[in-house]
């Protein structure tokens, strides 16, 4: 059945502050909007179980993207057509730029903003690999206060995560440290536009005297949620890149996934390509070795 | 019925503004109603089609502030302001817009219900981009879907339409005026 527009309020408080005054006068009644490219989809549906929603569209200091000496600091309403467009962000976090690209299409990503992928919780959420692999921290607002949590400890379960019912997620910090990091991202989907993860894989790595001295892994489509492969990385942490690393890699990988069948792919297939894609990483990793 | 379960009537509903196609419009109607059902059901521009609902399709693409947005993704509230630019604001008093021009005579549109879409998709991409490569083409029209002429005629019309305009800005504008009165 289509959703019935007037079955739903929507309000427009304009400010953060007024928006943030309201989710802390009926905790857990509001729904915060932002580009609609979730929410709407269910509404248009029928199935949008949300009643009361609360805009964030059009609230500038949700959408600014700042860059400091340490970080790169952007606002959760940034959409991915700001991240694309943004020089800084191109140039020191390609991953990134190259997740927003990804997005559906050139109307999604006009909308689309990067706090909502994160707080949609998919599973196959095209950001999150890359946000794992550069060590981002979430930034949450509510009347009373702020505070930072660790984007790896963001989602708690499938479509679950830190933020409590009179909080939104303000801004997402990334780090400047990755220059000289080997960087690497890749989705496998069943179409180059518009297609949801198979499965994705991002990561950076650091090697220093042929050891691998800094690695984090991230992965999409391979858990109940985006999330970083903690016993991938402790299996390469630290050790000579030779043929036996590459084996004890993909081993540790292949028992640390959890990925299930569903309309998209097999749980046999997304172990197998995450596996390969993991060892396409670590011979780029390697080349750059023998390059330099 | 509403939320509070009171039957409304349209003028019960506060105003929301913005402009479309250049016209000031102010519409009183429930502010989740989607922005596509607003220009088609209460402004009557039926150009702008719906095809899947979902943001998948591109069908009922139109450019608000200057960005590409499928506007059955887009809650009338957030219009709030904005400006608008609908297919029916392409062509130009009497003729047709360029990339129209070139969608007929490259043989761009077939059954006509994805051609608003594409035509929105690229008129943002020329708005942007004066002379895009294939692969700029192909991604500026990626979220538009049609199933009628396997997409390379489109492909087409846009990049004829770049050249065409390009060339009309480097013409005369004397020039420019035997173009019109042909």
């Amino acid at each position: 059945m289509r959703g019935n527009a007037e079955m739903h309020e929507l309000v427009a408080p304009g400010s953060l502050s007024a928006v943030l005054a309201l989710l802390a006068a009926e905790p857990g009644q509001w729904t915060p909007i932002a580009g609609g490219t979730e929410l709407m989809v269910a509404f248009s549906a029928g199935r949008l179980n949300a009643h009361k929603l609360v805009n964030l569209w059009g609230i500038p200091d949700l959408r600014a993207i700042e860059v400091t000496p340490q970080s790169i600091v952007i606002g959760a309403s940034a959409t991915f057509l700001d991240l694309r467009k943004h020089a800084v962000v191109n140039a020191e976090l390609p991953l990134l730029a190259k997740a927003a690209s990804w997005i559906g299409s050139i109307a999604n990503q006009s909308r689309a903003t990067l706090g909502g992928n994160l707080v949609n919780g998919s599973p196959a959420a095209d950001s999150s690999p890359a946000l794992l692999a550069y060590d981002a921290e979430i930034e949450t607002i509510s009347v009373r206060g702020r505070r930072r949590v660790p984007y790896s400890e963001f989602h708690t379960g499938y479509k679950r995560n830190v933020l409590v019912a009179d909080e939104l997620l303000y801004a997402i910090h990334l780090p400047r440290r990755f220059a000289r990091h080997r960087q690497y991202l890749r989705k496998v989907g069943t179409r180059r536009a518009m297609a949801i993860a198979k499965v994705a894989l991002g990561a950076t790595a650091l090697l220093d005297q042929g050891v691998i001295r800094e690695i984090r892994l991230g992965a999409a489509s391979l858990a109940p949620y985006p999330k970083q492969l903690k016993l991938t990385e402790a299996a390469l942490l630290g050790q000579a890149l030779t043929r036996e690393t590459v084996l004890a890699a993909r081993r540790a990988l292949f028992a640390e996934v959890q990925p299930i069948d569903d309309i998209r792919s097999t749980a046999q297939y997304r172990r197998r390509v995450a596996v390969n894609l993991l060892e396409e990483f670590l011979l780029e990793l390697r080349q750059e070795e023998v390059r330099s | 019925m509403s939320a509070d379960g009171k039957a409304r009537t349209n003028a019960d509903w506060p105003a929301i503004r913005f402009t479309v196609n250049g016209e000031s419009r102010s519409v009183h109607v429930p502010p989740m109603k989607r922005l596509l059902d607003v220009l088609r059901e209460d402004l009557h521009l039926t150009g702008t089609k719906e095809g899947c609902g979902e943001g998948e399709c591109g069908s009922c693409s139109v450019r608000m502030n200057d960005e590409l947005v499928n506007s059955c993704l887009v809650p009338v509230l957030q219009a709030e302001g904005a400006d608008i630019q609908t297919v029916e604001g392409l062509a130009l008093e009497s003729s047709l817009h360029p990339l129209q021009e070139s969608f007929l005579h490259n043989g761009g549109a077939q059954c006509g219900i994805c051609t608003p879409g594409m035509l929105m998709a690229a008129a943002q991409l020329l708005a942007h981009s004066s002379h895009p490569s294939e692969a700029e083409i192909r991604e500026g029209l990626a979220g538009n879907l049609c199933r009628c002429t396997g997409f390379m005629r489109i492909f087409a019309s846009v990049a004829a339409a770049a050249r065409e305009t390009e060339s009309e800005l480097a013409k005369e504008p004397v020039v420019e005026q035997t173009h019109h009165a042909r």
